[in-house]
């Protein structure tokens, strides 16, 4: 074992024990029992250079974005993450730092995460946002909660096209309040549809989640016909925050909750995690709301200061009664984020939206002049849209892989209701004209 | 002597910003949006502003950070480099194209099973607090499953438990129920045997406990709760004090949450990502969140195939980008260099509290793991813990646990060196005589961080939580900050 590029010494250890007046380290441990002590774990060790090639091998054997075209979206994205934020998020007076329980030395975490507040609330239009949460499931989760914290109802109506993986997250969230999920139906342009959903609210729904655009990538201009008809049941919005920039913000058509996937903004989707959850709410419901909040105060001289504030809806304050037990967060997540904003701008964020729809568009006119059959609901799409196949998609993936592509999300025959075998092709700003005609060439060969 | 950046630095929808322009898309009129107030700011500007912000925050980079529980040991280097060869992969790509990430995922899964010397694994949960939703949701299951789940309603928790401890019970619908310590700070046997019977789900604990001192009782714990169908939860903050020395498994717990960004070196984040993978033995390896990485001799694959599993608790497999970083730290050390790290751990704390222990009140017992909780003999904890910023080193955490009042809860980790060590400990010894001879230092303090003392009440009688809600509250003259 090389000691020395480990990161920590035992070298001025003897000194320490001769001033316990402790002859060995052993004595330290004489309060654990004998019977449950372990006789060290059978691991070996590697040093710096060779952990470091390992590593790399191992890197070696993964295909990313940049050694194979990619469409699969559903959840996380592939966008391009600026030098500008990679390398502000890597100073290590950031990364290294915890929770900003002293505020005085941590104001500049404090006031990057206010900043990070104030503009998810800017382009979600809600009052106040979080500091964040793990991911857009579990923002969905605590929402569900929060809506039952306030009118202390017992069912959440979702749509029927939600992806099972947030179904199941929320499933979790809600057992334990004994809340339970009806789902509502879309009509045949794969928006909600509106007269069945009036139908099905009662006394007992809690909330309503919609999501724009929805998990088939629609731009569902619906959802902005929600709030008029489900009155005072608490409407939760799931939102694609970089569509944002060209979308209208739910707080302007009555949303009472905003959540979302933040990876979006700024964060390399890192097989699928450390992800961002975005939770954002109306002031009247602040203290209903889970997570850590920054608030601006000023210092005993009189100056601006940030510090976290309405800890008391906390779990190391309120412990069984708080509003949720998160405690460590996503804030480094949130920082890059902010960074993306700051660095993109209103402009830079709205051309990088832009870019993703016209891309979307670009892939779909290009299958629809081969033949195939995309969209398959006709509608506006963000990112995302249905791909109709003739046969199973996972067989269509492993022969598209064949071919050095990875095709998109496969969606099994039975799945969705009025939809066979189908796959949820997914682009952004990351691809190319090139990567688009593999795509289709592909499947062009493969089916 | 320490002296922290300061900048007037403006907000960032303060700073000058050029020219907005008009970006027309194809979306429906009726979702069209009118106005996003975001700057435009030259990137050179950007990076300077963050830069400057950088600067007037502390981190374990910069110095000692001894912050009770949450173990901020030194994140070496290495492990940031490894885990940015990995950062454009999708969840959902074909496994053939992702073996190099789900090997990593499964050697994972596999060490902190020798760790811990539990079943099995799943790296699912996002944060410590997380990890245990998740234990309780599978505490849930397994008394479902066993149709137990209507009479077992009540988690016991010690009153020296983090407070996420009884959060995550309450979350996943259990009624929680304190135990008391006794007088050596440690669970009262007496009072747990009472409060366990066919009502009880499980017993949540950290050991050693949140005062540092190791249960001495552990094995007479779990055989009460095992004896009356209960399930032994093992709180895993605390891992860092007994790494190869002894374990959840060897201390028969049921179910294990780890925190990798606390005992496995990856970084805090200023608050997160974290990660909190959870153990579990027997039966309940049936129930874990799915999928599971698996390994058929050839392949490595996510298997769905759990019997009954509790099914996600997040969006896909977990927090990849921190499960790279602990692997890599395992990796690095050895098992050899784990235990190590928990020996070195214990002698640090040992040593400061020695050297701290005739200036301030030690409760309890003498003996302690990887921290220890202290009290000034004349001064509340919050000015000892503003005045250690003016030396340049972070806090404790403060006030907890709550069973000991005005606590300082004081975690040196394994890398501190003895001069270190010293350093702090003279720090404190000068602020405790500080807190004899002129208190006022200790009220105005800190002096030298980037402000002075905030204003904490009204931060919460005004919340300002936007730039937004400053400018309306601004404009009203409701603030003049």
């Amino acid at each position: 074992m090389v000691v020395a590029v480990i990161p920590y010494s035992m070298d001025d250890m003897k000194e320490m024990l001769e001033y316990m007046g402790v002859s060995s380290w052993e004595e330290l441990f004489i309060d654990i029992p004998t019977v449950a002590r372990k006789d060290g774990i059978n691991i070996p060790s590697m040093d710096e250079y060779e952990l470091y090639r390992h590593a790399k091998e191992l890197a070696d054997k993964n295909k990313d974005f940049f050694h194979m075209p990619n469409f699969l979206g559903a959840g996380v994205y592939f966008h391009f993450v600026p030098p500008a934020v990679l390398e502000l998020s890597a100073r290590s007076e950031f990364y290294t730092s915890y929770t900003p329980y002293q505020a005085e030395i941590s104001q500049g975490m404090l006031q990057v995460l206010f900043e990070y507040q104030s503009l998810i609330a800017e382009l979600t239009g809600m009052d106040v946002a979080n500091s964040s949460m793990y991911d857009a499931s579990t923002s969905l989760g605590e929402a569900a909660r929060m809506a039952n914290r306030i009118n202390r109802r017992k069912e959440i109506l979702v749509p029927e096209n939600l992806h099972w993986e947030k179904e199941s997250v929320l499933k979790n969230y809600i057992a334990g309040l004994g809340m339970k999920i009806k789902k509502y139906p879309l009509n045949d342009k794969g928006m909600i549809d509106l007269e069945a959903l009036s139908s099905m609210i009662t006394k007992d729904t809690a909330a309503v989640y919609a999501e724009n655009p929805n998990f088939f990538g629609i731009i569902d201009e619906n959802v902005t016909r929600i709030k008029e008809i489900i009155g005072d049941t608490i409407f939760i919005v799931g939102v694609t925050p970089l569509s944002l920039a060209l979308l209208k913000p739910p707080g302007e058509y009555g949303a009472d909750i905003v959540i979302g996937e933040g990876q979006i903004l700024g964060n390399p989707i890192s097989f699928g995690g450390p992800l961002l959850g975005i939770f954002a709410t109306k002031m009247k419901y602040v203290r209903k709301m889970p997570g850590r909040l920054i608030g601006m105060t000023r210092d005993a001289e009189g100056h601006r200061a940030f510090t976290m504030t309405l800890q008391t809806r906390e779990q190391h304050i309120r412990r069984g009664k708080a509003t949720s037990n998160i405690c460590s967060n996503e804030a480094l997540c949130a920082l890059m984020s902010t960074l993306y904003v700051a660095y993109l701008g209103s402009n830079g964020l709205k051309e990088v939206a832009k870019k993703n729809m016209d891309n979307t568009k670009k892939l779909m006119d290009m299958l629809k002049s081969e033949g195939f059959s995309a969209p398959h609901f006709n509608a506006p799409h963000f990112n995302e849209f249905l791909l109709d196949l003739p046969k199973n998609p996972h067989l269509v993936n492993k022969a598209l892989i064949a071919k050095g592509v990875q095709g998109g999300y496969p969606i099994n025959e039975g799945c969705f209701r009025g939809i066979g075998h189908a796959m949820l092709l997914c682009t952004t700003e990351m691809h190319r004209e090139e990567d688009m005609r593999k795509l289709v060439e592909s499947l062009k060969e493969v089916l | 002597m320490y002296r922290q950046a300061r900048y007037d630095e403006p907000l960032l929808n303060e700073m000058h910003s050029t020219e907005k322009k008009d970006i027309d898309a194809n979306v429906p009129t009726i979702l069209k949006r009118e106005n996003l107030e975001l700057p435009n700011i030259p990137e050179y500007e950007v990076v300077r502003h963050y830069t400057r912000l950088s600067q007037m925050n502390y981190a374990v980079d910069i110095n000692t950070y001894p912050l009770g529980s949450c173990t901020m040991k030194y994140n070496p280097k290495l492990n940031e480099e490894i885990a940015r060869m990995f950062l454009y992969l999708h969840p959902y790509q074909d496994e053939s194209t992702v073996q190099g990430a789900l090997q990593i995922m499964y050697e994972l899964q596999e060490m902190l099973k020798e760790i811990t010397d539990m079943d099995a694994f799943t790296l699912q949960p996002a944060a410590g607090a997380h990890g245990e939703f998740t234990g309780m949701l599978l505490v849930r299951a397994y008394h479902e499953f066993r149709e137990e789940l209507e009479k077992r309603r009540n988690v016991l928790v010690p009153d020296s438990a983090h407070g996420t401890n009884p959060a995550s019970a309450a979350m996943a619908g259990f009624n929680v129920i304190e135990i008391p310590s006794n007088k050596e700070g440690m669970v009262d046997i007496d009072a747990l045997e009472a409060a366990t019977d066919e009502s009880t789900a499980a017993f949540m604990i950290t050991n050693p406990n949140t005062l540092g001192i190791f249960e001495e009782d552990i094995l007479e714990i779990a055989h009460i709760m095992h004896k009356n169908g209960a399930l032994l939860y093992y709180d895993g903050a605390n891992l860092n004090a007994i790494m190869g020395i002894t374990s959840p498994g060897k201390m028969n717990f049921d179910i294990v949450h780890l925190n990798l960004h606390k005992t496995f070196s990856a970084p805090h984040g200023g608050g997160g990502p974290g990660s909190g993978p959870v153990g579990v033995r027997g039966d309940l390896v049936d129930f874990l969140p799915v999928p599971i990485v698996n390994y058929d001799g050839e392949k490595y694959f996510l298997d769905y195939n759990v019997k009954h599993s509790i099914g996600k608790v997040r969006s896909f497999y977990g927090n990849f980008g921190v499960l790279v970083k602990a692997w890599a730290y395992i990796k690095r050390l050895g098992g050899e260099g784990l235990k190590n790290a928990a020996i070195r751990a214990v002698v640090n704390s040992n040593y400061l509290k020695e050297r701290i222990k005739e200036h301030y009140e030690l409760p309890y017992k003498e003996l302690r793991k990887h921290e220890f909780v202290v009290k000034p003999k004349n001064a509340t904890a919050l000015d000892v813990a503003k005045r250690l910023l003016d030396f340049g080193v972070h806090a404790p955490t403060i006030y907890f646990p709550l069973i000991v009042h005005e606590a300082l809860m004081i975690e040196p980790t394994e890398t501190e060196s003895k001069e270190n060590l010293d350093r702090f400990a003279d720090i404190m010894i000068k602020i405790a005589k500080e807190a004899d001879e002129a208190p006022e230092i200790l009220h105005e303090a800190p002096h030298n961080t980037s402000i002075r003392r905030v204003d904490d009440v009204l931060a919460n009688r005004k919340p300002v939580l936007t730039w937004k809600m400053y400018m309306e509250m601004k404009e009203k003259g409701e603030i003049d900050y």
